[in-house]
């Protein structure tokens, strides 16, 4: 236990650390959520009507930044290796990498989120929903994120292929938080878009580890 | 149908089969195709769509069929993860580029029958949305794929990443449903609708069984263009090797070697 408990630990301090870590993913965020008023233009009635999907698909682009990084470091540098020889499953392994992930980038973005929305117009009721979405989603976005930064691993120009891998899988989590934002501006009932995030998201935390450890026992082999 | 793939899994049957079933299937796409059309053209005007009624016989296949290859590709990638099968994987393989061009024709197609219709050539229909992110599916799949030198490794993520994709597909089809519930305004096709008339139900059922064939033929061809370049390139493999050293055998390989010994690794002589 106290060994997961390490590799818990390093795996967030390593998504923490190097290479900016949450901090690119916020600036990122941050940078969308600038450039949108931007394009769109500053109306207040225009961009609060978007306001809530907006920064829930800048969201899902921030959440594939560092995946790139999940598995291919590792890899490279042969810790991955070791890792698949401990006698700890390799998807348990994969398990605690994204949760790691969601920990250092996924969490800190949640806390973006209501900002971003707010500033593009969105109502401040809204808030604690869209903090609570972007939690879940976080989840969701790593947990089938993972899947697209195993498989890549070892291949040519890995991170782009990640995000062509991993957007169409990224498709329900991002109707359903959108859905249930959607719904609770609209004073709808916004709780089955929320139950279905949850779904999804426990479904890619209990399914995506097996899909990533068979892509980098794949990879090792 | 477990026999059609373990008659097939062999390779000498395979190639035996396909030489004259890809051919055979190609002549019946095409007189398929001929008489469907025909009676596609002959069909009278859609008392709502006019004459657009006659794109249907050309998108609605399409459609079916781009949903079809997925199934095949998934249940040949499940067969080469799990079997490691070399055949199973030249057949997934050669599967999703058909699959993609299916589905784009159905989006092409769709979106020329939407102009008159809908006003727009594209509307966010839930249908539209599945087909599409489908089409997105497919292109991860020949990207991943593409983009490994190591072809073994190639085969055995693309078959991963089929199987994540064909446990999602139904997952995506009933978000997409649920969202374009939510959404509800500009979906113009009326659910359920009037139930087909024979006059074109007929050239619609000749029409997807002609793509069918077609599809099957090209599959044929394309497995045994796959077949035919991993063999010249286990060919070039031994030529490099040199004389009587032997080497690995390829288990797609036709000519079996006399010096040829048991190799404990299912690879097929794919250069590493």
């Amino acid at each position: 236990m106290s060994r997961l408990a390490a590799l818990l630990a390093r795996e967030t301090a390593l998504a923490w650390g190097r290479g900016g870590g949450p901090l690119v993913a916020v600036g990122f965020y941050a940078g969308v959520a600038t450039l949108l008023p931007l394009a769109i233009g500053p109306e207040p009635e225009r961009l609060a009507a978007i306001a809530p999907g907006a920064a829930w698909v800048a969201l899902a682009l921030a959440s594939l930044l560092s995946l790139e990084r999940l598995f291919e470091r590792d890899y490279e540098d042969g810790a991955l290796d070791l890792l698949s020889l401990s006698s700890a499953p390799l998807e348990l392994i994969c398990f605690i990498k994204c949760l790691g992930q969601w920990l250092a980038t996924g969490a800190p973005l949640a806390l973006a989120a209501p900002v971003a929305a707010i500033a593009l117009g969105a109502r401040p009721e809204l808030a604690p929903l869209i903090f609570a979405t972007a939690l879940l989603g976080g989840v969701a976005f790593a947990f089938t994120g993972g899947i697209g930064a195993a498989l890549s691993l070892g291949a040519r120009r890995g991170g782009l292929l990640t995000a062509v891998i991993v957007l169409p899988l990224f498709v329900p989590p991002v109707i359903f938080g959108g859905g249930a934002l959607d719904a609770f501006a609209g004073g709808l009932p916004w709780r089955s878009g929320f139950a279905l995030l949850g779904a999804y998201a426990a479904m890619a935390v209990a399914l995506g580890p097996l899909a990533m450890a068979a892509a980098c026992r794949n990879a090792l082999s | 149908m477990t026999w059609a793939p373990a008659f097939l899994s062999n390779p000498e049957r395979f190639m035996a089969f396909s030489r004259w079933a890809a051919p055979m299937f190609g002549v019946i796409a095409l007189a398929l195709a001929a008489w469907g059309l025909y009676l596609g053209f002959a069909a009278p005007e859609d008392y709502q769509q006019g004459q657009t009624v006659r794109i249907m016989f050309i998108h609605v296949p399409a459609a079916w069929l781009a949903s079809f290859v997925y199934v095949c590709l998934a249940g040949a990638s499940f067969l080469s993860l799990i079997f490691r099968h070399a055949l199973a994987d030249a057949a997934a393989q050669a599967a999703a580029p058909l699959g993609a061009g299916f589905t784009l024709l159905a989006l092409v197609t769709g979106s020329l029958w939407g102009r008159p219709m809908w006003g727009a050539y594209w509307v966010w229909d839930a249908r539209l949305t599945s087909v599409l992110v489908l089409f997105l599916l497919y292109v991860a799949y020949v990207a991943l794929r593409a983009s490994m030198d190591d072809e073994q490794k190639a085969a055995r993520a693309g078959a991963i990443l089929a199987l994540v994709g064909a446990v999602n597909l139904p997952i995506i089809h009933y978000s997409v449903d649920w969202w374009n519930t939510l959404h509800q305004g500009s979906s113009v096709f009326r659910e359920g609708g009037p139930t087909l008339a024979p006059v074109f139900l007929q050239p619609l059922l000749i029409m997807a069984l002609a793509y069918m064939s077609a599809f099957g033929s090209l599959w044929l061809v394309r497995i045994r263009g796959e077949v035919w370049r991993r063999r010249a390139e286990a060919a070039a493999l031994r030529a490099a090797r040199g004389p009587g050293t032997g080497g690995s055998r390829c288990s797609i390989s036709s000519t079996p070697s006399s010096s040829s010994r048991p190799s404990p690794s299912p690879s097929w002589c794919s250069p590493r």
